[in-house]
């Protein structure tokens, strides 16, 4: 029951945007996928959906090899959302998220019972059943996303990959995403999501996979991954560490590792 | 499954209205395109007994009556439907695959260069040769341009890609036709080729049918085959793939299959512009914005439009008679204007 890539390299454009990628995925997990701007975190997710072949290595499903699997087959196994996902035309919410349902139906055939549940499961869920029959461009940010993270859900994946889902979202909306990321790991699929957000990847993640210039430099449960060592190597920031009310911890990237305060305060102008 | 789910379920099941909706539509818009077809045929400039004539044709008696209705009223109501059809069709699919409300089936440059290809048999003066050989030229036209954008399309080259490639391939046919208007030997002929590139369905043949029909059909179900991925496609290409849609393929059923329909219908009937851009924007209030949804009500209302513009062509009756582009052009401009401004209120 895994997602792996075994020694991936992905050249796009002439340039060298991932290599030796090794990566096993479990399902029931919640992985977070976290690293500096263009580090390949996005390249990544595309590889593991199977939308970009490696150049050398391979990507495995449960075993088999996901290039050599169907469209729909593949479609069906492995749900992705995709960042800055826009939506071109002005369809209502219900529309959008019977989408999700593409890779199960038949050509010209209607929507099956099991897709109208699997539709409303999924509006349920990310609390967008209010809005149905609104239209895309009358939606804020964060009904959009969450719009389009139902869309993901309805597709009933085993494997749900996600770009940066909570980049557009305030704090309220940003703890339900990555809580319901959360629930949907502990439902049995295994969810990878790409966050800029340390404190919330650390918060909610069970893993967290660091890559850095297109490698993987660091693997593990969040405090084993994002050691200071590390925070300071790959991001160029300190973090400040702490025990939360509710007995969990946290991690909070405070200030750019090397730079004091005084030098900060010089930047300011006045 | 807990009840606010269930509750949920039966709802959206209850809310089956809008692809009802959607099937009253594409009734009313058949019934009125068959409609049409045979008002088309009944309305001329002579006073002509439809029933007379078409006794006349089933009983194999070769009056003039019956030769008139089987050489000229019927093909060119039959053109009507077919070409307009073509047209709202293509429209709907360039506008949905493009996510682009202003394109139009001329965008990838297939009906200038059919245009130029008819031209190019005109200015060779094989036109007067051979009755097929205006339309045969016109299909081998699209077919190069058809050619030229599926090898881009294969490489897997972007949309914007395949935009701007129809932009250069416009561009490049209508300056050759403009060459060959410039050298044309005397202003008849070139009169006479601006004349074809107006449009128009009148006096075509039964064999100008039997030419675009069968590749009008494939081009059709080439596009409609695309319906669920332009759908999908709403959401971008990378979304579009990971819900298993094939995106060369798109590339090339829309490519082949506008090539085929609108390359064939400009080569029988020139070019009628504004329906293809106009008729997905008056179906999407009907049916909703999802572009799979509005391709068939776009044909059908392609169909209704044109045949429309032609029986009110022939019902104007100046002299010379008004060229069906001519009318469609007046006709769908203003109305595109209205349209938009309506649209910037709203969005506004």
């Amino acid at each position: 029951m895994s997602l792996a890539a075994h020694d991936v390299r992905v050249v796009l454009g002439g340039r060298t945007i991932l290599s030796d990628i090794g990566l096993a995925l479990e399902r029931g997990r919640f992985v977070g996928l976290v690293g500096p701007n263009g580090a390949g975190k996005t390249t990544l997710l595309r590889v593991l959906a199977g939308l970009i072949a490696p150049v050398d290595g391979r990507v495995t499903l449960e075993g088999h090899a996901l290039s050599g699997m169907s469209r729909d087959a593949r479609a069906r196994r492995v749900a992705a959302l995709f960042q800055g996902a826009v939506i071109g035309w002005p369809m209502t919410v219900r529309e959008i998220v019977a989408l999700g349902r593409l890779p199960h139906r038949r050509a010209f055939a209607g929507l099956s019972e099991a897709d109208e549940t699997a539709i409303a499961q999924a509006m349920a869920r990310t609390d967008v059943g209010h809005l149905a029959d609104r239209t895309e461009p009358t939606l804020s940010s964060g009904e959009r996303m969450r719009a389009l993270l139902a869309r993901a859900l309805a597709v009933e994946a085993a494997w749900l990959l996600v770009d940066e889902p909570v980049t557009a979202l305030d704090p309220a909306h940003q703890l339900d995403a990555m809580a319901l990321l959360r629930a949907v790991s502990r439902d049995g699929a295994g969810v990878v999501a790409v966050l800029h957000d340390l404190a919330l990847a650390a918060r909610f993640c069970d893993r967290i996979v660091v890559l850095s210039g297109g490698r993987l430099v660091a693997d593990g449960r969040p405090e084993e991954a994002l050691t200071d060592a590390l925070l300071a190597r790959v991001f160029g920031v300190t973090a400040e560490r702490g025990l939360a009310a509710d007995g969990t911890r946290y991690i909070l990237p405070w200030a750019r590792s090397g730079i004091t305060e005084e030098s900060d305060g010089a930047i300011i102008p006045g | 499954m807990n009840a606010p789910v269930t509750a949920l379920a039966s709802s959206t099941s209850r809310r089956q209205g809008a692809p009802r909706a959607r099937r009253a539509v594409i009734a009313l818009l058949g019934l009125a395109t068959v409609a049409l077809t045979l008002a088309s045929v009944a309305i001329g400039y002579a006073p002509f007994d439809v029933p007379a004539a078409c006794a006349d044709l089933v009983a194999g008696r070769t009056t003039l009556p019956a030769l008139v209705l089987w050489e000229l009223r019927i093909p060119r109501a039959l053109l009507g439907g077919l070409v307009g059809f073509s047209l709202g069709l293509t429209g709907a699919a360039m506008q949905g695959y493009l996510r682009n409300p202003l394109a139009d089936p001329g965008i990838l440059g297939i009906s200038s260069a059919a245009a130029l290809g008819a031209v190019i048999v005109f200015y060779g003066g094989l036109a007067a040769s051979l009755s097929l050989a205006l339309p045969l030229g016109g299909i081998a036209g699209a077919g190069v341009a058809a050619l030229l954008l599926n090898a881009l399309a294969a490489r897997g080259s972007s949309t914007l890609g395949l935009i701007l490639a129809g932009i250069g391939l416009s561009s490049l046919a209508g300056a050759l036709t403009a060459l060959a208007l410039n050298l044309s030997p005397n202003p008849y002929a070139a009169l006479e080729i601006v004349f074809w590139l107006m449009g128009s369905l009148s006096d075509r043949s039964l064999d100008h049918v039997l030419l675009c029909l069968p590749l009008m059909i494939v081009g059709w179900g080439l596009m409609l085959s695309t319906g669920p991925a332009l759908d999908a496609l709403t959401l971008g290409e990378d979304t579009a793939a990971s819900l298993g849609i094939g995106l060369v393929s798109v590339r090339l059923r829309l490519v082949t299959g506008a090539a085929l329909a609108v390359g064939s219908g400009v080569a029988v009937s020139g070019a009628i512009g504004f329906v293809g851009l106009a008729v997905p924007h008056l179906m999407r209030p009907l049916v909703g914005a999802r572009p799979g949804a509005s391709l068939l009500p776009s044909g059908l209302a392609g169909a209704v439009l044109v045949l429309a513009a032609d029986i009110g062509v022939r019902l104007l009756a100046t002299r010379p008679e008004l060229k069906l582009g001519v009318v469609t052009a007046l006709v769908g401009a203003p109305f595109l204007i209205v349209l938009l401004l309506q649209n910037r209120g709203r969005r506004a």
